[in-house]
């Protein structure tokens, strides 16, 4: 019988290796427990079921929009710039590469239909994320070849400028050199249901949700 | 200078810890406090199944913080949106439908655990000298306790919240000459409204939690001060081995930390089966009338409080004066609070108690839990003369303490705590 | 006094698992109150031809204001043709909630009181509510729709569903007059009987209540089967952790004496 209420005998590697074995068995366990027991708080931060529905593709009839016209409407609370390029702008497109950072579009956030110099499905709609690359201002259209204002520099191709910082991106949304932005604007999923209707955010070529 | 060594004192302190534990020890006291809080403080080994309940009251109290915490960031107060977003967080928020159920579930747990863990206080005497303010500080723990609930049950804006703050609130009408003005000031309207919701949004979320916290740490510095009691009711302290240790003390860690690991797991699985098969468990920890928007013109047929203060509130109803009927109800509350005055035994634990204790407090559980099924059901009938039955065996188990504990034969307390080795 | 705990937990279960049993069929000659839904979600033909049912003969007055289209078919495996071509209102996207087309304050006009939103309906009045209301409909020509209800008498609902049903005739059963007594002898349910057949038979017709139901019971708690099949494994994990948990305590308490 031994004074204090624990005995200490020192027993032998046997209960130590079981105990151990036990000891980890448990953490082990426990530890999966606790990330099974997190899952549900951090993934209740995803968009939920209503974010997901406003966030529900954005359809727009463009058989309005004039040639050489923008309109911005939204979809999952980003402003989505739409605008029908005139003939000549379009042409105007492979005239300025080398005053471009990346004119191939490759290191930018496009759906595959619209990595090409066109930067669209077809040629007279440009569909893009009106948020500059750069820290997120809305950039101003200044379509007009030719504009001789100072912050758009000489031989002004028409295209977009970003006000906040002084970025500039061509009628393809392609940043020009000397922007602090160094990635071309984004191109959300969108595609056409039919001649006149625009779904942005359903990809072009399949029909879910994107 | 002569380096006298004694013989027979504590062993030399180790040395001191270097590296990143040497840097951080001399700045906060982290060794120290798993030296004399986990590894140094000794507990009685004589714990039985009665003594998880403390532990477990401290799981619940976390869950229900951080459930509450992440329930806060899905749910609107309003009475415009309050209901709707209840619904938002059980249908469209990802796993919203279990945020929500844990904490439904956890709320009716914490009141069970809290009730056995009391029970124990009751069975072994733990409240008595020098444990008194330990019993105190527990009982603010379970009073801010009850706030916290019914200031909760609220926010969902169902129409048992509604019915239910209506006719908690206006139980305070009833204290003399300011009653009627206390009313209109809790409510902050003239009938309970969107002012009360928001109000008692911002003190069950804040307020009443900070105060929990608080309390519960007091009630833990009280606790540490004399450590536990026992299940033999005699103090471990005063048979110490050559070492200064309780001879009948083990260190809490690594005895009672994976004791106590055991128990949470056995009370989670219990705890899910509620969760996953019967969050409403039969109507009594999620109410059908609370499935409705509150509606200030339809009254549900039957109020009823959720099942946790149902024995308070039969007492309530058992006095067919308002007043009388509303005073009785908040002395059965606090009468708890004279528990270590109360009883007179000079024995702590009811094992070594005489048969009028024992009897005494096996009548008290019975009648506490009668009371509690009979403030569940309409006060009409049979039910009505029971409940008065039943007031009168509750507050005569207090009452007439002082005498039988005093004058009943007890049994000789034994010296060393009774123990048996664990399979 | 040790006896205590797990005594009290099996009154509290014991307490709690009347209010569970889904009881058997009540069968037509049984009283109406014992009628039991015996409802359950985990049948999904079940589920949809409730779906269906709602779509057709209730949603024309109530709407399910918290759930979405889009909600129902992910859940009741509807593919999105038939949602549109079956269940989704013209004009109406995938995405929008289950609303009625009848204006609120049209409603209250017409029945002299909204019909309620039934999202939460069996939740707030059970299964069995619901069941007998819908199977509760009788003749009662001094009431405005000329119809009455045993689950809910005075209902402001007309008998939507009679074409299916039938038009039924309630029979009381001959009682008691007390002597002496002023009151009138009360009026014991008996039976109904069909007075004119509807399109389905008594059983067909049990069975459209039934399904519709069991959506009204899905619609109440849409997670309610992913709860209980996660529940399984969630138990099982918690049973595995704390045996291993308990051998680790064993093994350390071994130097207790």
């Amino acid at each position: 019988m031994a004074d204090s209420g624990v005995i200490t005998d020192g027993e032998g590697d046997v209960d130590l290796s079981r105990r151990k074995f036990l000891t980890a068995a448990t953490v082990a366990t426990g530890a999966i427990g606790a990330v099974f027991v997190a899952t549900p708080f951090v993934a209740s931060w995803r968009p939920s079921e209503r974010a997901r529905a406003m966030g529900a593709p954005t359809e727009l009839d463009v058989s309005k929009l004039e040639p050489g016209q923008m309109t911005i409407v939204n979809w999952r609370k980003q402003p989505i710039y739409v605008v029908r390029r005139t003939p000549e702008m379009v042409k105007g497109l492979p005239s300025h590469d080398g005053a471009l950072k990346d004119p191939k579009s490759e290191s930018s956030d496009q759906p595959e239909y619209a990595k090409n110099e066109m930067r669209a499905v077809k040629a007279d709609f440009l569909v893009l994320v009106g948020t500059c690359t750069h820290l997120g201002c809305l950039p101003k259209a200044r379509f007009d070849a030719g504009n001789t204002a100072p912050e758009l520099g000489a031989d002004w191709p028409g295209g977009f400028f970003c006000p906040c910082h002084g970025s500039k991106f061509d009628l393809a949304g392609r940043v020009f050199n000397g922007s602090p932005a160094s990635v071309n604007l984004r191109v959300p999923p969108y595609s056409f249901a039919d001649e006149r209707t625009l779904v942005i955010g359903v990809d072009a070529n399949e029909k879910g949700v994107a | 200078m002569v380096k006298v060594v004694q013989v027979g004192t504590a062993p030399p302190t180790p040395p001191k810890p270097t590296g990143f534990r040497g840097w951080l020890n001399k700045r906060l006291p982290v060794d120290e406090f798993v030296d004399t809080q986990l590894t140094g403080y000794y507990a009685p080994k004589n714990f039985n199944i009665w003594y998880y309940f403390g532990s477990l009251a401290l799981l619940v109290l976390v869950m229900q913080l951080v459930t509450g915490i992440f329930l806060t960031m899905f749910y609107k107060v309003g009475e415009a949106t309050a209901f709707d977003s209840v619904e938002y967080i059980m249908r469209e928020v990802e796993w919203g439908w279990l945020i929500r159920y844990l904490h439904s579930t956890g709320a009716s747990a914490f009141f069970i655990v809290v009730y056995l863990h009391m029970f124990r206080g009751m069975l072994y005497g733990s409240y008595k000298a020098p444990r008194e303010l330990l019993w105190l500080f527990g009982m603010a723990v379970y009073l801010a306790l009850m706030a916290e609930a019914f200031l909760g049950y609220v926010l969902p804006w169902g129409n048992m919240s509604f019915w239910g703050a209506q006719v908690i609130v206006n139980l305070f009408s009833t204290i003399p000459a300011i009653g009627p003005g206390l009313v209109e000031w809790i409510r902050g309207d003239y009938g309970i409204a969107d002012a009360t919701l928001n109000r008692f949004f911002a003190l069950h979320v804040v307020a009443v939690p900070l105060a929990l916290l608080l309390l519960v740490m007091l009630h833990l510095v009280a606790l540490r001060q004399n450590g536990s009691s026992n299940p033999d009711g005699i103090e471990i302290k005063d048979k110490v081995g050559p070492d200064g240790k309780p001879l009948d003390g083990i260190p809490f860690h690594p005895y009672y930390t994976i004791k106590d690991v055991v128990g949470v797991g056995v009370f989670f699985v219990l705890f899910s089966i509620i969760v996953f098969f019967v969050p409403t468990f039969g109507g009594l920890f999620l109410e059908a009338p609370n499935f409705e928007p509150a509606n200030p013109l339809s009254t549900p047929e039957h109020i009823a409080p959720v099942w946790y203060f149902t024995p308070y509130y039969a007492i309530l109803r058992a006095v067919p004066d308002q007043k009388i009927g509303a005073l009785l109800m908040f002395l059965s509350v606090a009468v708890f609070l004279f528990l270590p005055w109360l009883d007179r035994s000079p024995v702590k634990s009811m094992r070594y108690r005489g048969w009028m204790s024992r009897l005494a407090l096996g009548i008290f559980a019975v009648t506490f839990l009668v009371l509690m099924y009979l403030g569940l059901q309409p006060a009409e009938g049979l039910y009505v003369l029971l409940a008065r039955i039943f007031t009168i065996l509750y507050f005569a188990f207090f009452l007439l303490m002082p005498f039988y504990t005093r004058f009943e034969k007890t049994k000789p307390v034994p010296e060393r705590v009774t123990y048996h080795a664990h399979a | 006094m040790r006896m205590l705990k797990p005594a009290l937990l099996i009154a509290l279960l014991a307490v709690s698992g009347g209010a569970f049993a889904a009881g058997g069929h009540g069968g037509e000659g049984a009283p109406w109150s014992n009628w039991h839904a015996a409802n359950s979600t985990t049948s999904t033909p079940s589920l949809q031809r409730g779906a269906a049912n709602f779509a057709g003969y209730c949603q024309g007055c109530h709407s399910l204001k918290y759930m979405r289209y889009s909600r129902m078919a992910e859940d009741l495996g509807i593919p999105a043709d038939q949602l549109d071509k079956l269940l989704l209102p013209a004009g109406h996207k995938a995405t929008d909630y289950i609303m009625s087309t009848m204006p609120p304050a049209d409603a209250e006009a017409w029945f002299g009181k909204a019909p309620p939103d039934l999202s939460l309906m069996v939740r707030a009045r059970g299964a069995d509510y619901v069941y007998q209301f819908l199977k509760g409909f009788y003749l009662d020509p001094a009431k405005p729709t000329g119809v009455d209800n045993v689950r809910l008498a005075g209902t402001a609902m007309p008998h939507v569903l009679s074409e299916l049903e039938g038009v039924k005739h309630i029979v009381f059963k001959a009682s008691e007059h007390h002597e002496g007594s002023a009151a009138p002898a009360e009026k014991v349910f008996d039976r109904f009987e069909l007075v004119s057949p509807g399109h389905l038979k008594p059983e067909e017709y049990d069975e459209f209540v039934r399904d519709t139901v069991n959506f009204l019971d899905y619609v109440s708690e849409p997670a309610q089967n992913k709860r209980r099949a996660l529940g399984v494994w969630v138990v099982l994990f918690l049973l595995v952790f704390t045996w291993f948990a308990w051998l680790l305590k064993k093994e350390y308490w071994k130097e207790v004496h």
